[in-house]
């Protein structure tokens, strides 16, 4: 709990100004926290005189785990987008929500967020809080945090939930440390357990050689990240009714110490190897620079993103964001297309859950092949570019 | 700069299976390395101090063989070596690795800047630098891939985004974690061996760091972890057979849902 030294207060009314919850006023000349506060501690730093104090216990016992209640998402978006992962939430958002009987939730933030709430809505949330302000341009993870946190501070949901992109898997940690509460990374496979109420995150560990199942028992809410393309996307239905909220972040609130000066797109067609349903990726079978230029061809064809594998990228035959693999990404497209990659297991953890994969390799016992849905043993050059015709007929 | 480097040492995931009858670990053999993206890390703030002066230390949560990486990080240019290592810190979450980071980092002194691979390859978490960074109240950036510039106590970089990359200003101190991209790791020298073999490592335990028992690990875990099992592989596997004609007609046909 917050303690307050009557003797050393002033009441000279900084910490009333400091507070974000309105926890704390001065009443005949001395601090008086009340029932709002939520030991976020802000109060303590702004004292000037050291009147505040919160009793270091750092094992965290909320009040009550019933007083949480309701599913909440964060919807990410993007360059005038909703990102397609948050359509994906709302899904299995859905499915938490109606099983628990409880509202489901949208934490949207932007600027320039146009109609984004209304399609959340149609998507399945019964309320949206949107705030769109220039200061959400671009992302920070302390300004992001900062808004997440105060509306589950408030809302008091039992599920948080967000996508496991470059941005949630970034500032969600912060907002789950934020709330002293359990977090889990990159999950793929969610379910509330019908006898108590608690969620059942599942996720790969190790690279994806196991898979484990955490539950986060006693604090609230309970944090996930859910890996892209893993759950199935919501139906939309325009009828549909919610709730739209303007959230209105303190002013404080919108200010970050790290400041973003430049966001620099790259060819993103091919580079966004996360969220694309297809990839074709290259290894060292491809020889050099001019050889991968024909994965990008079969990549046009397919309408697929490039990846590659730790090979083609150590020899500079493309850049390191398409690299798949245990030091590069995790990807799960509908499609994998792996060629000339012999399918060294620090590559195989970052493609083995795509839903069908492809192989071409002219060594029989490649490992790729032990993981290939279907496997062409032969010379890549000339499979691919006969590939490449052939899909161009079909796709006309 | 003073600059603390976390790193952790993981098993080597090519050698990590599940064994799917008994559902136990099958770690015999398994080699401890030093977490890759880590080395990533030590590297960055080697470069850092041959340019602007100061210190390295490396720090890491883990039993005491944990030793061996922290000497195989001062063979490739840290100063310091700082091992937290104890009994009660078994079955931390990173909520309880957050704490007990942040706690031995305030043992340790002022720093200028922490980092931190992305995340750790057994895990696969990627929140203990964000969390770690809360747990001291300074900000940090993520999945940086390159370091600028270093100028007016603030350093720029660029942070990996999922569609391109971002060029950010952190002010320091703050805490960074980066990717393999950033920079190639050096092989250790014949002078930095000499240096990890004879160097000796600050062991620091519960109670130096003045760690409240009741967060430290699984009973100061926020999450736990209910059940491991093996991932099941579904769906057919099939060698395509003929001429390449014959192959690539088939393969088509198969593939025509995703076209």
């Amino acid at each position: 709990m917050l303690r307050i030294d009557i003797e050393a207060c002033i009441g000279c009314g900084v910490c009333e100004e400091e507070c974000t919850f309105d926890a704390i006023e001065v009443i005949d000349g001395v601090a008086v926290v009340n029932e709002k506060c939520t030991l976020c501690g802000s109060c303590v730093d702004s004292c000037e005189v050291d009147a505040l104090s919160i009793e270091q216990k750092e094992k965290v016992v909320q009040a009550d785990l019933t007083e949480w209640s309701g599913i909440m998402i964060y919807a990410e978006f993007r360059h005038g987008k909703v990102a397609p992962v948050s359509f994906e939430l709302l899904g299995i958002g859905r499915q938490l929500a109606d099983q628990q009987n409880v509202p489901l939730s949208a934490v949207l933030l932007g600027s320039g967020l146009g109609d984004a709430a209304r399609d959340l809505v149609s998507y399945g949330a019964d309320i949206v809080y949107q705030v769109d302000d220039p200061a959400l341009e671009c992302f920070t993870d302390e300004i992001y945090g900062n808004i997440l946190e105060d509306v589950a501070r408030e809302q008091k949901p039992e599920v948080v939930l967000a996508g496991a992109t470059a941005i949630g898997r970034s500032f969600i940690p912060l907002v789950a440390t934020s709330l002293a509460t359990g977090l889990t990374a990159d999950c793929t496979q969610l379910a509330i357990r019908p006898d108590d109420g608690v969620l059942l995150q599942t996720r790969p560990a190790f690279g994806g050689n196991i898979m484990a199942t955490i539950e986060c028992p006693h604090t609230r809410p309970q944090m996930a990240t859910v890996r892209p393309r893993v759950m199935k996307a919501a139906q939309q239905d325009p009828e549909r009714k919610g709730e739209i909220i303007d959230y209105q972040p303190k002013p404080e609130r919108l200010q970050s110490k790290v400041k973003v000066l430049r966001n620099v797109l790259e060819e993103q067609d091919q580079v966004n190897i996360t969220e694309g349903d297809t990839i074709v990726a290259g290894g060292r079978g491809l020889d050099n620079e001019k050889g991968f230029e024909l994965i990008k061809q079969l990549a046009d064809a397919v309408g697929g993103a490039v990846g590659a594998s730790r090979a083609a990228v150590d020899s500079e035959w493309i850049a390191y964001p398409h690299q798949v693999g245990q030091t590069g990404k995790t990807v799960n497209p509908k499609l994998y297309i792996a060629c000339g990659i012999s399918g060294a297991i620090q590559h195989v953890v970052g493609m083995q859950s795509s839903e069908t994969i492809v192989a071409i390799n002219k060594d029989p016992h490649a490992s790729i092949f032990d993981v290939a849905t279907y496997g062409i043993v032969g010379d890549l050059f000339e499979v691919v570019p006969k590939l490449i015709e052939k899909i161009k007929e079909r796709r006309g | 700069m003073n600059i603390i480097v976390c790193v952790k040492q993981v098993p080597d995931a090519k050698d990590v299976r599940l064994d799917p009858k008994t559902n136990t670990m099958a770690r015999e053999g398994v080699e401890a390395i030093m977490n890759p993206f880590d080395r990533h890390a030590v590297e960055e703030g080697v470069r850092l101090k041959e340019h602007h002066g100061g210190t390295v230390t490396v720090l890491s949560m883990g039993p005491p063989q944990a030793e061996a990486i922290l000497r195989e990080a001062v063979s490739c240019g840290a100063d310091e070596a700082v091992l937290v290592s104890d009994r009660a810190f078994a079955g931390a979450d990173t909520w309880a690795t957050t704490y007990t980071l942040g706690k031995a980092i305030e043992k340790i002194g002022p720093f200028d800047l922490i980092l931190c691979g992305k995340q750790a390859i057994d895990g696969d978490t990627a929140q203990v630098g964000p969390g770690l960074a809360k747990r001291l109240n300074i900000p940090y950036v993520s999945y940086v891939r390159k370091i600028t510039g270093f100028e007016n106590d603030a350093i720029l970089l660029h942070r990996l985004m999922d569609d391109g990359y971002d060029e950010v200003e952190i002010p320091l101190p703050g805490l960074l974690t980066v990717v393999k991209e950033i920079n190639e790791p050096r092989v250790p020298s014949l002078k930095g061996k000499m240096k990890a073999k004879s160097l000796s490592i600050k062991t620091l335990n519960a109670g130096d760091i003045e760690a409240d028992a009741d967060s430290l690990g699984l009973p100061g875990s926020t999450t736990q972890v209910v059940k491991v099992f093996a991932p099941e592989f579904k769906g057919e596997r099939a060698m395509l057979e003929g001429t390449v004609d014959e192959q690539v007609e088939q393969l088509v046909n198969k593939l025509e849902p995703y076209l």
